[in-house]
């Protein structure tokens, strides 16, 4: 079986996708029985413009970077978009809630209207280029990406959970997180992620972003039964859930 | 015939972010030397306006995977400086360990993933795993130890979700907190190892010293990470973090996203080095004994020596990490549930990120959502320094083969283990 030469590429984004990949430590030697890595500029210094799998970190913000990521496209024959900035945009599209020239003259001042700062409103990748693959977290999960490169090695489909968090928090025997009165976003989000942050006290923010048809109303019936708001709900949708409102 | 230099590294390679570097010369004079950040800026300060106080670590955090656990703690006592929230000892000794996680992983990644390859002459790690898996192994269980650390104290390696102001969603249980002493136990003679191969390769790092001056915190009485005021190796002056905008002085330049900073000189330098300059009289012994087995003195000034002063801390959190674990278990972890009732106010929360000191200033209304922010980054701080230097260092070097010259720069800026997608987030706001 010939190797997968994949190339990964980023743009804007915390890069903490690509560190759970160094996170795998040594089941990364077992994916290089598997893939050949042609160029990883966070890893490696070689470069390539020949590669089978593109997967893409972050979102995109200039223009310049719409161009890149076509360029690449057009190269790949199947293109992975890696982790929430690339699946949904991820928190880079708070900054869609604002406008763009206040945004600017927020954060750089007098200094903002200088060409090399501009910015526009926050694309996730799938609304540029048609994305083959998501590996969906913020940040991902190894294993899930593991088993995604691991599907397409081997020609099968890679199977990821279209049902709500809510199922596996509940697999986890966690207390829900209204019962504490918090606001959680797990009966809307896609599942995969093993329920890591109600497990560990925290609520669902959304990271992986909606599940297909989400059960609109059993979340609202939630959010009656414990006294919260659609106010209450956008608050915390706005964080990882910007532009997916359906 | 001329010969002319002209080099252009279109984004280095194994760092953290995009920059460039621009070098011509001709017959051995540098005529144009240039450090650039065009790195896409993300608008941190403006995104987090009008999301709640409870909110602010979860959007905060993703500045930067690498440094996470970092971001999310200068969010959270820059919050608890605000409100006026006091957090127990308990709370404090939990959050100075789940952040040497953080120290570690990232100091490892950085000298074992992203240097290493200079210095045993390849491009990456890979083609280390067939020449040298001793050494690739031993790096991948010190990684690994990292990230287990901050997965126990912070509920995940990347972006903790235990963090909150005012303590923590759950504890670490003692059995967790026993799981990790032994690791981090068993990870001395791995630590040893890696120190006697950077050792070994030392010799590989250029000879290269300019005079700089070095920033980082200082106090109480041990080697912080997480407490003290800001200091300098120009002045005995110590600066509380809530003034630090007079320390960090920003500025714009048109070959960067990110701002400059400077204080006493036209750049200064933050990272391992800055804390080893200041601090060093506070290193544990095995950490004190591995910098001196590098010959590694208060007062070194070549930005190489990074390197080795991130190895030399990483024995610093292991010793530093075990005594906080024997006093957490000789006390027992007690319950200490949260409750945080939201009030108006301003506050600064800084830490010292792996690479360097940070800074977070944020404003609240009385609700407890944010009005303000202004986040300094350390790489920031670090960009102008890194430019001083190449101004420096290419005329030494100018005489050698391009491909030489353009390894050596990039050694450089790797040097400084830059993260420069945090950088460019940086604000320009008056505070009234």
């Amino acid at each position: 079986m010939a190797k997968l030469k994949t190339a990964i590429f980023d743009f804007a984004c915390c890069e903490g996708c690509q560190l759970q990949i160094y996170n795998m430590e040594e089941e990364i030697l077992d994916l290089l029985t598997l893939v050949h890595p042609v160029e990883w500029r966070e890893a490696m210094s070689d470069q390539s413009e020949d590669y089978d799998v593109a997967i893409i970190e972050g979102s995109v913000t200039r223009r310049e970077d719409e161009k890149r990521l076509k360029e690449i496209r057009e190269k790949a024959k199947i293109l992975i978009a890696l982790g929430a900035c690339a699946t949904i945009g991820g928190v880079n599209k708070i900054k869609n809630h604002f406008e763009m020239e206040e945004v600017k003259a927020c954060v750089y001042g007098d200094d903002a209207r200088r060409p090399h700062l501009n910015t526009y409103p926050t694309k996730a990748v799938g609304e540029i280029v048609k994305v083959n693959y998501m590996v969906h977290g913020c940040p991902i999960d190894g294993e899930e990406f593991a088993t995604i490169v691991r599907c397409l090695a081997m020609g099968k489909e890679p199977k990821i959970p279209n049902y709500p968090v809510c199922v596996e928090c509940k697999m986890k025997e966690n207390v829900c997180r209204f019962e504490y009165g918090e606001i959680c976003l797990g009966p809307i989000t896609r599942a995969g992620c093993g329920a890591k942050c109600p497990s560990s006290g925290m609520w669902c923010f959304g990271c992986r972003g909606f599940v297909d048809n989400p059960n609109v109303n059993a979340a609202k019936d939630v959010m009656d039964q414990y006294g919260k708001t659609i106010d209450d709900l956008s608050g915390k949708m706005l964080l990882f859930g910007t532009e997916q409102e359906q | 015939m001329a010969k002319r230099v002209d080099i252009s590294v279109h984004h280095v390679t194994r760092v953290e972010g995009h920059g460039n570097i621009r070098l011509r010369a001709s017959d051995g004079k540098v005529e144009h030397v240039e450090w650039q950040v065009p790195e896409a800026p993300r608008f941190f300060e403006a995104m987090v306006r009008g999301r709640s106080f409870e909110d602010i670590q979860t959007i905060v955090s993703r500045i930067c995977g690498i440094c996470s656990v970092t971001h999310s703690m200068a969010a959270i006592k820059g919050i608890e400086d605000a409100m006026g929230i006091e957090v127990s000892e308990q709370t404090d000794k939990l959050r100075i360990l789940c952040h040497y996680g953080e120290q570690i992983e990232s100091h490892i990644l950085h000298v074992g993933y992203l240097v290493a390859p200079d210095l045993l002459g390849q491009k990456s790690v890979i083609p280390l795993v067939k020449s040298h898996p001793d050494v690739v192994k031993t790096i991948i269980r010190l990684h690994r130890l990292g990230n287990t650390w901050m997965e126990i104290i912070g509920g995940r390696m990347t972006h903790p979700v235990t963090l909150k102001p005012g303590g923590f969603t759950v504890l670490p249980t003692e059995e967790k907190l026993r799981q990790l002493k032994g690791m981090m136990e068993d990870a001395i003679p791995d630590l040893k190892a890696l120190a006697e191969v950077v050792l070994g390769l030392a010799d590989k790092l250029p000879d290269f010293d300019r005079d700089t001056e070095y920033i980082a915190l200082s106090g109480p009485d041990y080697y912080t990470f997480y407490h003290g005021d800001i200091v300098s190796t120009d002045t005995d002056e110590k600066v509380p973090v809530q003034e630090f905008e007079r320390v960090v002085n920003e500025y714009v330049v048109a070959q960067s996203t990110a701002k400059w900073c400077k204080w006493h000189r036209d750049s200064y330098a933050v990272g391992a080095l800055a804390r080893f300059n200041l601090n060093a009289d506070l290193l544990t012994p095995l950490a004190a004994q591995t910098a001196k087995a590098f010959g590694l003195k208060k007062g070194a000034c070549n930005p190489f020596l990074n390197n080795v002063a991130q190895v030399v801390e990483c024995a610093q959190v292991i010793e530093h990490g075990l005594e906080l674990l024997d006093e957490l278990l000789t006390t027992g972890i007690k319950p200490e549930p949260v409750k945080v009732e939201p009030k108006t106010g301003e506050g600064v929360g800084s830490v010292e990120a792996p690479r360097g000191i940070l800074f977070h200033r944020y404003a609240f209304d009385e609700k407890g959502f944010c009005t303000k922010a202004n986040i300094c980054i350390p790489t920031g701080q670090n960009h102008a320094n890194i430019q001083k230097d190449f101004e420096a260092f290419a005329p030494q070097i100018i005489d050698r083969d391009q491909d030489e010259i353009r390894l050596l720069l990039e050694m450089l800026v790797r040097s400084y283990d830059p993260c420069i997608s945090c950088s460019t987030h940086y604000l320009n706001v008056e505070f009234v």
